[in-house]
């Protein structure tokens, strides 16, 4: 009898493992069936048009925004981003750069995007122009330049703010991205202070989200990250988002890039 | 006018495999807003895929269909360079049609 149940007992345990396992497969099985049509192509697709579509005051296009490979090089600018630009004398992230060339080559206010409203106006073309440049990275290595001290000096910024903690729970970043094995329902956390958790995030960020349908960059990812933290909400492409993703970056130095990727 | 449609063809042993990925909302008419209003329906409601001037595949689209569909068909024949042309109506009365090349 004393057997029977030891026998019962680890067949349950088995069985509770068993299907553990066959969740994280069905969610593998499901990202396979929908990533054959990832629409974050259609987000590219629109961002290439805007990129070569004359826009605001000054009625210029895109093409000579310079990502860091010289004036008009999408090709491999965000495997290689954030980075140190001499021009504007800061660190920048996809987004606050492609900020900068809206700004001064077509005359569109920062402030347009900054101070907008997620998936509306400027910020939905960023979205797009986001989808554009990082598919022009994809399968490419991420390669940061951790010898510049600036990048250097963002990196420890970075990792600082990954552990803070703050808000009325307490929490950082660390909290739910710094231990392996952790989940928010089915969904996998990565361990951000890995590299292979790192590259998980860093390289399939931006990405297209089947369950609410919308194309999320960086910014929009971290942001969120901060609202469900229940603390403040930083400023789209502020220094302390910049720093994060270049903590993540740098973390995931070396790994290739899936962008944009594709989320539930 | 709606956003193009990306449209991917390939043939192989015989058959051709069609991908199409459309940009529509498809509004199932059931959602409501932040103001409690409800979002008006808005969705695909005909899709018609031609290879070259011959229909291969009609099909009637509906509300459960999600946001930016994807659709992927098979078909017998098909030679590189054939056209195919793929065109939705919504029930607004808007619509779109774009073409791609069987590689």
């Amino acid at each position: 009898m004393r057997k029977t149940l030891g026998m019962a007992a680890l067949a349950a345990m088995l069985a509770g493992g068993a299907q553990a396992q066959s969740t994280a497969d069905e969610i593998a099985k499901y990202r396979e069936m929908i990533a054959d049509g990832n629409p974050a192509e259609l987000f590219e697709m629109e961002g290439e048009s805007l990129w070569k579509t004359p826009r605001g005051p000054k009625k210029a296009t895109l093409e000579q925004c310079d990502l860091g490979q010289g004036p008009g090089v999408v090709d491999g600018a965000f495997a290689r981003m954030p980075r140190y630009f001499a021009d504007t004398g800061r660190v920048q992230d996809l987004e606050s750069r492609l900020l900068t060339c809206m700004e001064t080559l077509q005359g569109i206010p920062a402030s347009a995007v900054v101070d907008g409203d997620w998936n509306k106006g400027e910020r939905k073309t960023m979205d797009a122009l986001a989808a554009y440049v990082v598919t022009h990275s994809r399968g490419q290595k991420i390669q940061l330049d951790l010898a510049n001290p600036q990048t250097r000096r963002m990196y420890e910024l970075g990792k600082r703010a990954f552990h803070y903690r703050s808000g009325p729970m307490d929490f950082s970043c660390a909290t739910c991205h710094g231990e392996d094995g952790k989940r928010i329902r089915l969904q996998d956390l990565p361990n951000l202070t890995h590299k292979e958790g790192a590259i998980a995030a860093w390289g399939s960020w931006p990405a297209y989200r089947v369950s609410n349908s919308q194309f999320w960059t960086m910014q929009h990812r971290l942001n969120d990250c901060f609202r469900q933290q229940r603390t403040a909400e930083p400023v789209f492409a502020s220094e302390v988002t910049v720093a994060l993703s270049v903590y993540m970056a740098a973390t995931a130095q070396g790994g290739v890039l899936q962008t944009p990727g594709l989320k539930r | 006018m709606a956003n193009p449609m990306r449209i991917r063809a390939a043939v192989k042993d015989g058959f051709t495999e069609v991908r199409v990925l459309m940009s529509h909302v498809m509004e199932t008419g059931q959602r409501k807003d932040s103001s409690g209003a409800l979002v008006p329906a808005h969705f695909i409601t005909e899709l018609t895929a031609k290879h070259n001037d011959k229909v291969v595949l009609s099909a009637q689209f509906g509300p459960s269909v999600s946001t930016n569909p994807y659709l992927s068909f098979k078909f017998e024949g098909g030679a590189k360079g054939d056209k195919i042309v793929v065109s939705w109506v919504d029930n607004k009365g808007d619509s779109r049609s774009d073409e791609a090349q069987i590689a």
